[in-house]
């Protein structure tokens, strides 16, 4: 190929993929404006013939779901309710978690921080039955409570490997300095380490709430009707309709599911690729 | 008065921070080891719908390991695994190498690869399921385009159900691959690509020849990465064929659910648990020696 055509051609490559990459977004946010009819009569892949704004009003508070006929909105607060407790909980402690195995050395310190890491790798599947019935025996079964416990938990590996990881790099001569001016542990922490922390803390939250909010083995196991965050209530949904499909309101409702993680990945996606590199190599 | 105080002070500073350090620790321990712990003894138990344990041997393995629903769930992990992390690697690849090529508005061309890694895998499924759902998706779309013999109907059919779910998931999972490669290609020594430039080797020669040889760990990494993505595999399946037609594309991480949740199987149910776990063990276990192996000789290098 003449080297004059080997740009464009990389680029048109590229387009082409990109657009590939779109379609299944673009598919969901044009069906959520167009009817049901208007889908079934073509296919899913289309223009809307007419704009049908009511898919969302229909989805977000008519819809019935496994004959709870509430819409979406009580599952999308329970997510919210799930979601924001245990982000900022798990963080918090994942942060304190991992400045006392940086930086307070213990004899063994390495074999926690190893066992701690376990819990990144260990399948959902091998924690379901002790959860059962621990969930059971605090009597927090089926409630949001218990789904925020879990993944406070769960998310604890995360959040101390981020942080530890990231307080490793801090100089520990700076801590030394700081405790011969006689600071201790917590004003340490508050005063040297948080203010050094806002990048470690944001990743830890954007992938503590992506993570949290695109849970569905969790949801499903211990949640049930109502108190279902909104994957579970997706599938529930889809399980419901199969015999009479709602494509319309259907795709607002998978829009509306989404959004919140597009949304945090669109303004953070920076600290989202982070995550997703740190958690994955290291 | 006074002299009372500052003792009592001293000790509650050294003893506060005990109490604050310790609980989190111990819990993130105990979560791992005894849960898991937890799971293997109720796999040798003869619990069904209720812990039961009595103990019962090798049996709940054995019993698994013979029934259909893991015979059919293990070779389709066999397949689903090697399709996914292959197909994932080589778009993940291309991907990355194109964006290698200095090309211009690169921020958004890598924001549009990546951006599947951030919805759910429920949202991930239930959508592919319609865009391959011979009656509304992509076949349909082709037929009203006037083709009338297209076919593309995988997600019904036994033999391809599962390469639906790996295009779904190579989908969702390749601009995370290349995200990785791309930070590899970047790592490469300019010095290396000087010199092979300089001996005249064209682009296709020095990717091939300096470039990936280079990246030799990385690619290691990430196809482990996705090999632990693909054995933990569940809701996309779930959203995208439920484990269907019949049980053509039912996984292990399926199968585990199913046994223990909907058939009231404890026991048997965390036998496929435990063996899901020594299949990641499998992966996981060889990688981490291989990484503190390369450390160390890394740092006996240095």
């Amino acid at each position: 190929m003449p080297s004059r055509l080997v740009r464009p051609a990389i680029h048109g490559v590229l387009l082409l993929l990109a657009a590939a990459y779109l379609v299944p977004l673009l598919v969901v946010v044009l069906n959520s404006l167009r009817s049901t009819d208007d889908i079934m009569q073509t296919s899913m892949i289309g223009w809307p013939r007419t704009l049908v704004w009511s898919n969302f009003s229909e989805t977000w508070s008519h819809y019935c779901i496994a004959e709870h006929c509430s819409g979406i909105r009580p599952y999308f607060v329970n997510s919210l309710e799930m979601t924001i407790p245990a982000t900022i909980v798990s963080t918090l402690l994942g942060a304190l978690n991992g400045y006392s195995l940086a930086l307070w050395r213990f004899r063994g310190d390495t074999w926690v921080f190893g066992i701690i890491t376990l819990g990144v790798f260990l399948p959902e599947q091998m924690k379901l039955v002790p959860w059962v019935i621990v969930l059971r025996d605090l009597g927090l079964f089926n409630t949001i409570a218990g789904l925020v416990l879990i993944h406070i938990v769960q998310g604890l590996s995360f959040t101390t490997l981020f942080c530890r990881n990231y307080y490793t790099s801090i100089p520990v001569d700076l801590l030394k300095a700081a405790r011969i001016d006689g600071a201790g542990f917590f004003r340490i922490f508050w005063r040297i380490v948080l203010p050094l922390s806002p990048p470690i803390l944001i990743v830890t939250v954007i992938w503590q709430f992506t993570g949290i909010w695109n849970e569905y083995l969790y949801g499903v196991t211990f949640a049930a009707g109502e108190q279902q965050p909104i994957t579970a209530a997706l599938i529930a949904l889809s399980a419901h309709i199969s015999e009479a499909p709602l494509y319309g309101e259907q795709s607002a409702a998978v829009l509306l599911a989404a959004a919140p993680t597009l949304l945090v990945y669109l303004f953070g996606g920076r600290y989202f690729l982070r995550g997703l590199t740190s958690g994955a190599v290291k | 008065m006074r002299r009372a105080t500052v003792p009592l002070r001293q000790r509650f500073d050294r003893i506060v921070p005990h109490l604050v350090i310790w609980p989190p620790i111990i819990i993130s321990c105990t979560y791992a080891i005894v849960f898991s712990a937890w799971t293997i003894w109720v796999s040798l138990t003869r619990s069904t719908l209720l812990p039961d344990y009595t103990w019962y041997g090798f049996r709940n393995y054995t019993s698994m390991l013979a029934t259909r629903n893991w015979q059919i769930a293990s070779a389709n992990l066999a397949i689903y695994g090697t399709c996914f992390v292959a197909l994932t690697m080589a778009t993940g690849l291309l991907l990355a190498v194109l964006i290698d090529q200095r090309v211009r508005a690169e921020n958004i061309f890598r924001a549009i690869f990546l951006y599947p890694m951030a919805v759910s895998f429920v949202v991930t499924g239930t959508i592919w399921g319609w865009l391959l759902n011979p009656s509304i998706g992509i076949q349909k779309l082709v037929h009203d385009l006037g083709w009338a013999g297209f076919r593309f109907d995988w997600v019904i059919d036994r033999d391809k159900a599962i390469y639906c779910v790996v295009i779904a998931g190579a989908w969702q999972a390749s601009g995370f691959a290349m995200a990785l490669f791309l930070a590899g290609l970047r790592s490469v020594e300019a010095d290396l690509l000087k010199a092979a430039q300089i001996d005249g080797a064209g682009a296709w020669r020095l990717y091939c020849r300096v470039v990936f040889p280079s990246m030799g760990p990385i690619f290691i990494a990430v196809m482990v990465m996705l090999l632990q993505f693909a054995i933990k595999t569940y809701d996309l399946v779930v959203a995208l064929t439920a484990g269907g037609p019949g049980l053509a594309s039912t996984l292990p991480s399926i199968v585990v659910y199913d046994f223990m949740f909907q058939r009231g199987e404890l026991g048997r149910g965390s036998a496929a648990a435990v063996m899901l776990l020594a299949s990641l063990a499998v992966v996981l276990v060889p990688y981490a020696i291989y990484r503190s192996w390369r450390a160390r000789r890394v740092a006996a290098h240095a």
